[in-house]
This record gives structure tokens, C-alpha cells and sequence, in this order.
């Protein structure tokens, strides 16, 4: 017997003893699969119940709790001038790394507009910029999927870390971007990575002093798309 | 007339002494018949009881702990209510002696039908007979220990320091992480004695900050630890029992006496 | 790793003596109570979130064998791979396997501790692969060739001064003159050090916090990104994870989040909480190409249907250790093995055995409050109080214990004789205790009266003043 068969029997052994009320494996699958199919929302904190309005300053208030910064923005146009501002108040050179998001396009510059490297890092970018799939405003959170769009590597290689979230895209709670991840990628699939980031990242290891910058970025800026 | 402020009606309540109080306090005994019959009571101290079986319990013998449980629940369950003067006594009468007889149904509920008559003290007084004012008087700068096994099995924290404060004279003043175990634990403060030395010392530093006159708590076993460690810290804080300064009974010495 | 269990209590009595050590849990003891408290009251749901967290995974694991095979299913079918393991031996050759197949030099690792249990980094480096700690506190810990000493904050007891020294001694290629005062200096030099073997390393191994069946996700939450770097950049993901881990859906994983960071660091959420399903996709630019998961069990299976059961709802937030009077003494070396504080005196005994780790579930006070912070609502105590009964049941008990035990319960059940001794007991201890009402030294009681006195008795027990009482009709 594989260890595979071996332990599913051990376990359906050890259930077997338990049940004060026989369910047959026949009963148990279909409550399995019922649950999955239906996956019920539990309890979703009464914090966000707000305008969109307010839904938007709860979650800019909870990014800068997280120890990020937060600006909201009127266009991607406006967007782009922000970034280049954030660069020189941080002694930043203008030269970015982005992925192939269509929504970067939109992004307006200053006369002189910075430099791009599109593509994945490999760990040599300063900055980079990358676009939310959603914001959560229940804790500041932003939700990131894989793909060349906004790869991976650029939420944790580089030091400074933008991300470009559109207000439309500014859910209440985790379950809700469940809901459109969803709806974007099928039923029971997601991409290869979906990363839900709030803050830059960090380390209390040390004497339980927290330090922000451990492996990931050290420095997090979220501009929020508030298109009128 | 009652010399306490009480609304509840007459009740027969059998006092539960615990093996502790009977051995080294019986101050305390005495002190919650006064405040029970205060309060309207009619108290009757079952003569045949002994101990509620904890040790046997915490050690893992199951037989032992069924066997008191059995004793102890054929004394008391003729009784309206059974009242003890400590939360972790009374915890093992009302939540751990249900979890004893799970394969026997006759003393299942038995048991069941007991827990709902066991209530550690103050939490008698306040809840069921509902006591809000006790004619005690004490000039007094007071700390309150919370015991864990009524705290955390009995919810006791409000009852006896609403009750503190209608004490004519006593200030209570909270010290830093009063939930926190005074490492007493029974067995556990003679077997793991170095662990619980650092327990008890913690506790104790908490207590000397607050700079009080009195600690307090609601159970014997703590009592014994923390006033064995401030005296042998040669600490000047006197130690009592709750009860006694509710009853009003602090003429005599205090628990590992007086400096 | 090596266990020692058995010697808790001589481990116990180092640790108190350990005068860095004890500065080291004095942050344990301030800080992590706070902010979970802070955390708590910052959310009004929170108990009501406790009970639903408890209910998905009690309902999860009513039905885990169907749930393992729903999430296989899904991970096949984002083009990974279930490695299933019965125990440490079989995990350990699997990921030799994978490692073989990959032609793996040096594997970069996030924080796992399955990979303890499993004595992963021993096992690897015997066979020649260089297995890189990435978390801040595992990787201070390996270079000092140690075991973690809390779940989620693994070099807690240690010090500032004894990072720096580790890290003067490895790091050589720096100037030894380097300043290194701030902890923000020395999280810098092991960043810098880490980048790069991110970057080399061929195969990343990472725990998962949960695995979710409707998707055939893991899920890993780190603060430092540790997690994330360790699956990105190398060719091969390996997820190491027991089969307890598993939750239905997406909707109760975010239930239980919503508990977990809370009561481990009193962080609303983790900073990084990523989902990964199966290996990169045609059309992605990064991530792994191969992704495998080493499902283990090493004994869960057969806590099922026990007393010890609501033990595979732990999801290691720490906050039984973090709350424990013992854990706060003595540390999480002490222990002896991989799991310390109350969910390691549960948990221990069950993968290695009552008789190597019977100490652990009888060092407790039983104060409860590991219970009472538990936000999968495990009643801790009562388990260990199961262990203390299987004891006894196996006569692992020490002889005179039992013995005194024995004496005890017989006078309890005669109370004639029980009156007898308790009468005698109390006027012997109240001569003793004399006019200072205290006893300075007692035989058989020296563990208590080492470190305090014992108060004397007042005199005549309750009983017999009571009748008294009643004889003189008051």
C-alpha cells in the first residue's frame, strides 16, 4: 500500500471510532464538496461597512498604519507625476522597473520622464512600480496577482516598492477580492502567486525591536486612482 | 434585619469548606457563614465532607477523583446551593466533576444537576443573592490577586471587588497583571519548585509596586504561596483572605502572621 | 534534533540561572501580551471569529480525508505535485529525491516547523546540500547551531550582543572593525548576505501556514519576505506541510487569518500573505517551474478520533507560550524538543512518546490562560491533564508520588481518620510555626520551603471549631 492509501485509511479509521452519529463516506464527500462549492463567508468585521468614500479613507488611513504611505491621486496621468515627486523626496534615481500592465500606459510623467526597464528583476532595481489587482480596506491591504502584467519578483526584490491601486478596484473585506478573483480566473483556480501585502516588510527578531526593510522592500508607497 | 443590603430570598446553602481552609484558616470558614448568613442565608457545613479530589484529578488518577466526586456530590446534591470560599474548589465542582462521568450516564447528570448548584463565594453573593454592599470597615490599601481557576473557569473578577468596594475605609488599588498565576499550581509549586519560585516572585514584585497594606484573593492555595514568598522576602504586606475583610473578621492574625 | 525532553527539569533550572537568557524573555514578557490584547479589542468580531475559526477546522477535520483528496486533485491540476509521508524518514527521502532530480546545491528555506520536527537541515547537510535559514531569527539561530526557542519568534532568547558576535564570527569576508551597534545594522549585513544566496540558490523549501482545498493553494505569511523570496527565485518550490494544515475554501481562510496574526504578533494581518498554486504559468515572467508539496502526517492520523484531536486545530500562532508562566520562566530550550509551551506539552508527548516527554504536560500550573487566549479555543489543559491520566494509566508516574497519592485519596475517602490527621497536622504545624505564625523549614516540603516559608495553621481545624461551635449552641 502507498503511504498515500495508507494514511487516507488511518484517518478514515480514526474517524470511524469518533462518530457518535454514523455519516457514510458517501454523506462526507458530498458535505465536502457542497462546502467548496457553496464556500460560505463566516463572519466579515463590521468596520468597513462604510461609503465608498469613507471606504477609501479607511483604507489609506490603514496602509499608513502599516508603516506605507498613502496618496490619492485624480487620474493615472497625475499618477505618474506623484511617483516622480515620491522618487526626489527620497533621493531616488528616475529609473524604474515595471512589468507590462496596459494600465502603466496611462501613467503621465513630467517633461523629462523617468527611465523604464520592463520586465521581471533580478534583484539589481531600486524601485519599482506595480498595479493592484484590489485594496482591501478592511486591514490596508493590497492584493497582487502573478503574471507578466505585475511580475512577482518586483513585490519583494526592490527597495522601494510603488503600487498603483484603482479606487474601483478598493473592496471591503479578503472575501470580496475572493469574490473577483473569482470571477476574473474561474472557479477553484487561481494564478500562480497572489500576494496580499500590507506595509513594507520587516523584523522584530532582533530583541523584538521591529526594524522595517528585512528581505523585501524597505520603503512601500500606495497611490490610489480616485478617477471622478 | 440583615446587616448586609441583599434582595435575594432565604436560601439553604451547604458551605463547602475546602481541605485548605479547614487545615490552615479556618478564619475563612467561618467568615463565609457570617457573610452567608448575613445575607438571609441558612448555612449548614455538611460534617462527613473532606476534599473536592483536585490533587487526584491533577495527578491523572481518574479512579481516585470519581471516587471523591461520587462522596462529594452524595453530601452535597440535597442542598439548594453549595457555596466554597475558592474558585479553583469550586471550578472542580462545577466544570471538572461533568467531565468526570461522561461513561456513566446515571452520575453524568447527576453531576450535571450539581454544577448547577456549586458557586465559588462572592460570586454567590453578588450573583445569586445579589449583594451589592457589605457593613465591614477596614482603613486599608488593598490588592486583589485574581486566582486562575476562577478566573478563568468561573468568570470571577467583578464579584468580589464590586463587594471590596463598600468597604468603609479600604482603597483597592490594581496591580500590574493581576490575571497573571502566582505559581501555586498545588503540586506543581513542590515539584517544579524553581519554576514556580520565578512564578511567585514576579507576583510578588507586582504586589511590593503597588505599595499596598493588604493583598487579597479569593483562594487559600495562592494565599499560602505569595504571603510564604513576601514573608520570606521579609516584605511588611499583610495577606488575607477575601472573605475576612468582607465579614469583617480581620481582629485576628493575618495568614503567615505580622511584622 | 536530539530530544530532552526528559531532563525539562534540569534544562528548567539552567535556564532560571541563565542571566542572558532571562534578559532575553523579559521581551516576551512585555511585549507580546499587550499587543494581543490591543489587537483583540481592536476588533469587536474577535471571539465570534474564535468560534468560527474553531467550527471550520473541527468540521475540516471530520472530514480531512476528503478534503486531503479535493486538494491533491487541485494542486494536479495546477501542475504540482502531492508527495504523501507517512512519517520523517519518508519526507526526508522524498525531498532527497526532489533535491537529486534538481541537482540542488544550496537550498534557501523559509520558516518551517515541520522542517525541525523532521530534523530537515541535519539530514540535508549530511548529503551535501547546504540548507540556508532566510528568517532573521532561524538564520541567527543556525549559524549558532541551535533549535528554535518560540514557533514564530525562533532566536527569542537572544540577545543584541550575542547576534553581533555570531555574526562577527561568520561573516569574515566583512572588516572586523565594521560597526555594529544598531539592530538595524545587523539586519542589513544578513540581508545582504541572504540576497545573494536568494539569488544562487537552485530549490526553495517553505512551510505553509494552511493549505486550501477548493484551490490547491499553500498560503505562507511572513513579515520579512522571506517566504516569498525562498519560492520565487528558485527553480523548484517544495512546500513541506502536514495534513492538518488543510481548510476547505477561501472564505474560511480568511476567517482564521483574521485569528492568527492577532494572537501571534497583534499585527491585524501578516505583512505578506501569499497564496501559491502550482508552478509559473506559460505566459509569467518569474516563479517557480516545478512546485511540490511533501504532505507528512508523522503521527496526526492517529490523534484523530483521541482526546488529544482538537490539538490538529492549532495553527501556531504562539500565543499559548507567549501567555504561559512556565514558557516565560524558562524559555522554549527547556522543552527539550521542537513544540514548547503548552501547544509542545500537548503536542510532544503525541509525535515522540509519553514516556520520552512525560515532564511537559505535568510542568504547568494549570492557570488556564494558554485556553483562554487560544484563538482556536484548544483546551489545552485538559489535554495535558489526558497525559497526566495515560501516565498514571502506564505507571510512569514516580513510585513515591503515586504513593503519597495513594495515601492521600484513602484518608479522603475515610473521613474519621481524614479528621484524625488533619487535626493532628494542624496543631503539629501551628506549634511549629510558633508565635511567628511561620514554618522556616519542613521535611518533606523543602522544594516549597527553599524559596518560602510556610504559613502555620491557626491552630484547630475548621471541623473541629465548627463543632465546637455548634455544641455550645453558639
Amino acid at each position: 500500500m502507498s503511504s498515500r492509501e495508507q494514511i487516507l485509511k488511518k484517518i478514515k479509521g480514526s474517524l470511524r471510532k469518533t462518530q457518535t452519529v454514523h455519516t457514510s463516506d458517501e454523506q462526507r464527500n458530498q458535505a465536502v464538496l457542497a462546502r467548496i462549492n457553496q464556500h460560505p463567508r463566516g463572519i466579515i468585521p463590521a468596520r468597513t461597512s462604510l461609503s465608498r468614500q469613507d471606504l477609501l479613507y479607511h483604507f489609506c488611513e490603514k496602509v499608513k498604519a502599516s508603516e506605507a504611505s498613502c496618496k490619492i491621486v485624480e487620474s493615472y496621468e497625475k499618477a505618474g507625476i506623484e511617483i516622480q515627486k515620491f522618487l526626489r523626496q527620497h533621493n531616488l534615481p528616475q529609473l524604474v522597473r515595471i512589468g507590462t500592465d496596459q494600465r502603466l500606459n496611462k501613467l503621465g510623467w513630467e517633461n523629462e520622464p523617468p527611465q523604464l526597464l520592463i520586465g521581471p528583476s533580478d534583484g539589481q532595481d531600486l524601485v519599482c512600480v506595480s498595479h493592484a489587482q484590489y485594496g482591501v480596506s478592511e486591514t490596508g491591504t493590497l492584493v497582487m496577482t502573478s503574471g507578466p502584467e505585475n511580475p512577482t519578483t518586483l513585490n519583494f526584490l526592490p527597495e522601494t516598492h510603488i503600487i498603483l491601486l484603482n479606487k474601483k478596484n478598493l473592496q471591503e473585506s479578503y472575501e470580496d477580492s475572493w469574490a473577483a478573483l473569482r470571477q476574473r480566473y474561474g472557479k477553484e483556480k487561481l494564478p500562480r502567486t497572489v500576494n496580499m501585502i500590507t506595509g513594507p516588510s520587516r523584523s522584530a527578531d532582533i530583541e523584538q525591536t521591529l526594524i522595517l526593510g528585512a528581505h523585501g522592500p524597505l520603503r512601500l508607497h500606495v497611490i490610489v486612482i480616485d478617477g471622478k | 434585619m440583615s446587616k448586609i443590603d441583599k434582595k435575594g430570598p432565604s436560601s439553604k446553602v451547604a458551605l463547602f469548606v475546602t481541605c485548605l481552609v479547614d487545615l490552615f484558616r479556618p478564619t475563612v470558614g467561618f467568615a463565609s457563614i457570617k457573610l452567608l448568613e448575613d445575607a438571609g442565608c441558612q448555612v449548614h457545613v455538611p460534617v462527613r465532607q473532606t476534599c473536592c479530589g483536585q490533587p487526584a484529578w491533577n495527578s491523572g488518577s481518574r479512579k481516585d477523583t470519581r471516587d471523591i466526586a461520587k462522596q462529594v456530590i452524595t453530601i452535597f446534591e440535597k442542598y439548594e446551593y453549595v457555596v466554597a470560599p475558592s474558585g479553583s474548589c469550586a471550578g472542580m465542582l462545577k466544570v471538572h466533576y461533568q467531565e468526570l462521568f461522561r461513561d456513566i450516564p446515571e452520575w453524568d447528570s447527576r453531576a450535571e444537576r450539581f454544577a448547577s448548584k456549586v458557586f465559588e463565594l462572592t460570586s454567590f453573593l453578588t450573583e445569586v443573592l445579589g449583594v451589592t454592599n457589605v457593613k465591614a470597615k477596614l482603613n486599608s490599601r488593598v490588592t486583589y490577586h485574581d486566582s486562575c481557576a476562577g478566573l478563568r473557569e468561573l468568570n470571577i473578577s467583578d464579584q468580589p471587588r464590586k463587594l471590596l468596594k463598600s468597604v468603609d475605609g479600604l482603597s483597592l488599588h490594581e496591580m500590574n497583571d493581576s490575571e497573571a498565576c502566582c505559581g501555586f499550581g498545588g503540586t506543581f509549586a513542590v515539584k517544579y519548585s524553581e519554576i514556580s519560585n520565578f512564578i511567585v516572585t514576579e507576583k510578588t514584585e507586582n504586589i511590593e509596586r503597588t505599595e499596598p497594606d493588604l493583598l487579597l484573593a479569593g483562594d487559600l492555595g495562592c494565599l499560602l504561596n505569595i504571603a510564604g514568598k513576601l514573608k520570606y522576602q521579609g516584605s511588611k504586606i499583610e495577606v488575607r483572605h477575601v472573605a475576612e475583610v468582607l465579614a469583617n473578621m480581620c481582629e485576628g492574625k493575618p495568614i503567615a502572621g505580622r511584622d | 534534533m536530539k530530544v530532552s525532553s526528559s531532563n525539562f527539569k534540569s534544562n528548567a533550572r539552567q535556564a532560571l540561572d541563565d542571566k542572558q537568557l532571562q534578559s532575553a524573555l523579559n521581551h516576551v514578557r512585555n511585549n507580546f501580551i499587550s499587543k494581543r490584547s490591543k489587537a483583540r479589542l481592536d476588533l469587536p468580531e474577535f471571539d465570534a471569529l474564535r468560534d468560527n475559526a474553531r467550527a471550520i477546522k473541527d468540521h475540516t477535520l471530520e472530514h480531512l480525508d476528503f478534503y486531503l483528496e479535493h486538494y491533491e486533485r487541485k494542486v494536479v491540476e495546477s501542475g504540482g505535485k502531492v508527495h504523501w509521508a507517512a512519517d520523517a524518514v519518508e519526507a526526508r527521502g522524498i525531498i532527497m529525491d526532489i533535491c537529486r532530480k534538481t541537482n540542488a546545491k544550496t537550498v534557501t528555506k523559509g520558516k518551517s516547523m515541520i522542517s525541525e520536527e523532521i530534523s530537515l537541515n541535519e539530514f540535508l547537510a549530511a548529503n551535501s546540500i547546504i540548507p540556508v535559514e532566510t528568517d532573521l531569527g532561524e538564520y541567527i539561530i543556525q549559524l549558532r547551531g541551535e533549535n528554535p526557542s518560540h514557533i514564530i519568534a525562533p532566536a527569542v532568547h537572544l540577545n543584541i550582543d550575542q547576534v553581533r558576535d555570531e555574526f562577527r564570527k561568520a561573516h569574515t569576508h566583512l572588516s572586523p572593525n565594521r560597526p555594529m551597534n544598531e539592530p538595524e545594522t545587523l539586519l542589513g549585513e544578513a540581508r545582504e548576505i541572504l540576497r545573494g544566496k536568494f539569488l544562487t540558490a537552485e530549490l526553495g523549501i517553505t512551510g505553509a501556514n494552511f493549505l486550501v482545498a477548493e484551490t490547491g493553494s499553500s498560503l505562507i505569511v511572513t513579515n520579512e519576505g522571506n517566504g516569498d523570496l525562498t519560492q520565487i527565485l528558485p527553480r523548484v518550490h517544495v512546500v513541506l506541510a502536514s495534513i492538518d494544515k488543510i481548510v476547505p475554501t477561501l472564505e474560511d481562510l480568511a476567517q482564521i487569518t483574521r485569528v492568527l496574526a492577532r494572537s501571534a504578533t497583534g499585527q491585524e494581518i501578516t505583512v505578506y500573505s501569499t497564496l501559491s498554486t502550482g508552478p509559473r504559468r506559460k505566459e509569467d515572467e518569474d516563479g517557480p517551474e516545478e512546485y511540490h508539496v511533501v504532505l507528512l502526517d508523522n503521527g496526526r492520523s492517529s490523534m484523530l478520533g483521541t482526546e488529544f484531536s482538537e490539538m490538529l486545530r492549532c495553527i501556531r500562532c504562539g500565543a499559548c507560550m507567549n501567555h504561559c508562566p512556565v514558557y516565560q520562566a524558562v524559555g522554549g530550550h527547556a522543552y527539550g524538543w521542537v513544540y514548547p509551551g503548552p501547544m509542545g506539552a500537548v503536542l510532544t508527548p503525541s509525535l515522540i512518546g509519553v514516556d520520552k516527554a512525560g515532564h511537559l504536560p505535568n510542568a504547568s500550573t494549570f492557570c488556564g490562560r494558554c485556553e483562554a487566549v487560544c484563538p482556536m479555543r484548544i483546551p489545552l489543559p485538559k489535554m495535558m491533564r489526558s497525559w497526566r491520566e495515560r501516565e498514571f494509566e502506564q505507571h510512569l508516574v514516580p513510585p513515591a508520588h503515586r504513593k503519597n497519592l495513594a495515601l492521600w485519596a484513602w484518608l479522603a475517602k475515610h473521613r474519621r481518620l481524614y479528621r484524625l490527621t488533619t487535626g493532628l497536622a494542624a496543631r503539629i504545624l501551628a506549634i511549629r510555626g510558633g508565635l511567628s505564625k511561620r514554618i522556616n523549614k519542613l521535611p518533606m516540603a523543602e522544594g516549597w520551603t527553599k524559596h518560602r516559608i510556610l504559613p502555620a495553621p491557626e491552630g484547630a481545624t475548621f471541623m473541629k471549631l465548627y463543632r465546637r461551635r455548634l455544641r455550645k449552641g453558639r
